[in-house]
């Protein structure tokens, strides 16, 4: 009786230190886990706050003056952020104007018109594009396409809408449709300019834009289409009217999605800019953007130098992480409208 | 009724256009996918050369790409070790330990973001954390070096594993959870044992993901791993990779380089899309299993 008392206390003792033990095992995993996640925060914090730091000494000389001034000149040290801001946002402008309506096309097409056997195929081809690497696209870019572009694309965007075409003969629309002119005037032999970079990085993000939209398309109920369908709709007015307007605010997501990509792609854009720190007018003539203003002086760069370059990365940062804030958020309305 | 027919007629021809339009969008797509990979195989198997594989790029046109292999693999091999414990830990956290608290939802959405941020800001990010302590410690005798190109690689690799093991946690049947559970096992080892466990190829899957990722990385390892025309196996060293050297020789005006360049260009393509491939492989078996 004796005994058995005791093994029980012993028992019931072991089970208490173990379910202690437990506890405490229990609570450092949780802080292990935790800590982990935080990493990620850390990283965002981390780049926002090096790039800061870094570049204190270039936004201490320059002030707001920094934003505005076109100057780059590692001579006097003097360095003003507007080229490369103007050629991250003159590329990516032109990547979303080239890609948005392809991408959208693509995902009508994949999920609306192709035969059901069809669309598995393409749409993985598709999404291939996406998992090329950035390098090859600048290889292809640097070494095909721009040559491409030089030969055949460029003379004729010259010669009949830009202010200096070859022959000297103004044509029509460059003579009376203000700006266009300019922004296709270039006397610049090579294929690098800032439209084909735009073109390149086009390229680039339609998988990303076509994929968020495909899926979403997917995801409108086909009572609605059904619906209009019965009532006579085309499938255009179908995809126009009805899957569109459900599917907004997921599409302007996944938009900006594609354009998050574009502002900081580094090395296609790098090959195909020609890296000109010169402001032009002509989408024609060479640029730089931020990215590749870093990828190519960074290494070389000391002092003010690698300041101006730590503040321009710090610049870019922030403004991929408002437009990816913004992409984020509308995918996320759409996931809610879903019930997801 | 003459208006009727011209509407109809005129809402027939727009649908007509539409659709044209979208397939021709399509196809376009289709062309520049066949046209990059064309050129890439192309130029790529024509520069094909044994010594590609046994030369360093010391020797310039006469030599290969030795070095830059062995120094991508040490690279990325870095960067997938130190990220996958991490991302694999943070991903369980989300799904396991904070979903619905708002710090989870917080850092679930900051990672969707750290996802598409521009890589060679987390290039300049490991400089200043990596690059300039190790120069000022050493005096200046370490200052690139492979660690730090593994490093920014993580970086780059954490936010996808990360979502692919928090997205494929959660689709862990519950049952599961409260089976192990109501038997009194700690949540420490319900979590190692039993749902990454159940969540393993999913979470190969992410692993596979971030490797192909990271492994076309350029941007980030041009001011950590900088380059190096020697072979290395010492990760203290500066270390070149395959998309640097690429990114090098693309860029030099001798034409025998494009070809090294070309043909490096497609052993990356192959490795990544092989990669991809295999990824997708690992997921399909494993939606069948899973059931």
């Amino acid at each position: 009786m004796q005994a058995n008392v005791g093994a029980v206390a012993a028992a019931s003792q072991a089970q208490e230190a173990r379910a202690q033990r437990d506890a405490r095992q229990d609570r450092l995993f949780s802080w292990l886990l935790k800590g982990c996640a935080l990493l990620v925060l850390a990283c965002l914090l981390g780049a926002a706050g090096a790039t800061l730091w870094g570049g204190r000494h270039a936004f201490g000389t320059f002030g707001w003056h920094f934003l505005f001034s076109a100057e780059w000149d590692p001579g006097t040290d003097t360095y003003g952020a507007l080229v490369p801001v103007y050629g991250t946002i003159a590329t990516s402008l032109i990547a979303l104007i080239i890609a948005v309506p392809v991408s959208f096309g693509i995902a009508i097409y994949l999920s609306e018109v192709a035969p059901a056997w069809l669309r598995t195929p393409v749409a993985s081809a598709i999404e291939l594009l996406a998992g090329i690497p950035s390098i090859i696209y600048g290889m292809w870019g640097l070494f095909i396409f721009a040559p491409f572009f030089a030969d055949h694309i460029k003379p004729w965007l010259t010669s009949y809408l830009g202010d200096k075409p070859d022959d000297g003969k103004l044509s029509w629309v460059a003579a009376h449709v203000p700006f266009v002119g300019k922004l296709f005037g270039s006397d610049y032999p090579f294929g690098a300019s800032i439209l084909t970079a735009g073109i390149v990085l086009a390229v680039m993000i339609v998988p990303f834009i076509s994929s968020v939209m495909r899926e979403v398309f997917q995801t409108v109920p086909s009572r609605l289409k059904e619906s209009a369908y019965a009532l006579g709709s085309s499938t255009w007015e179908v995809s126009w009217d009805i899957v569109l307007p459900y599917t907004r605010s997921a599409v302007i997501g996944g938009i900006f999605l594609g354009l998050g990509r574009a502002l900081g792609e580094t090395m296609a854009v790098t090959f195909v800019l020609g890296n000109a720190m010169k402001l032009s007018p002509s989408l024609l003539d060479p640029g730089a953007s931020i990215a590749s203003t870093i990828a190519n002086q960074f290494s070389e760069a000391a002092g003010l130098q690698k300041s101006t370059l730590m503040a321009l990365a710090f610049l870019l940062f922030v403004v991929t992480f408002i437009v990816l804030l913004i992409a984020r958020w509308m995918l996320r309305q759409m996931a809610h409208k879903e019930g997801r | 009724m003459a208006a009727d027919s011209l509407l109809y007629t005129r809402r027939r021809v727009v649908n007509a256009i539409a659709l044209a339009m979208s397939t021709l969008a399509t196809v376009i797509g289709l062309v520049f996918l066949a046209w990059i990979l064309w050129e890439t195989l192309r130029q790529g198997i024509s520069a094909l050369h044994l010594q590609l594989f046994t030369k360093i790029t010391a020797y310039g046109e006469d030599g290969g790409l030795l070095n830059a292999m062995v120094g991508s693999f040490i690279i990325d091999l870095i960067g997938i070790v130190i990220a996958t414990p991490i991302g694999v830990l943070a991903g369980t956290w989300l799904a396991e330990y904070a979903s619905g608290t708002k710090l989870g939802e917080s850092i679930r959405f900051l990672n969707d973001i750290l996802l598409s941020a521009p890589s060679i800001v987390l290039g300049l990010f490991v400089y200043t954390i990596v690059v300039l302590p190790s120069t000022t410690l050493t005096n200046g005798s370490t200052t690139f070096s492979g660690w730090a190109g593994g490093v920014a690689l993580a970086l780059i690799a954490l936010p996808v594993i990360v979502r692919t093991s928090d997205e494929m946690l959660r689709l862990v049947p519950s049952t599961l959870r409260e089976a192990a559970l109501s038997l009194g096992i700690p949540q420490w080892k319900l979590t190692l044992q039993i749902l990454i466990r159940a969540a393993r190829s999913g979470i190969i899957t992410g692993v596979l993901l971030a490797l192909a990722r990271i492994s076309g990385e350029t941007a980030p390892l041009l001011f950590t791993a900088f380059g190096n025309n020697y072979l290395t196996f010492n990760p203290m060293d500066k270390m070149s990779s395959l998309p640097q050297v690429i990114y090098q020789y693309a860029n030099d005006p001798g034409e025998g380089l494009h070809a090294i360049a070309w043909a490096g260009a497609f052993v990356l393509t192959m490795f990544v899309l092989l990669l991809s491939l295999a990824s997708r492989l690992v997921l399909s078996r494993n939606k069948v299993s899973h059931d």
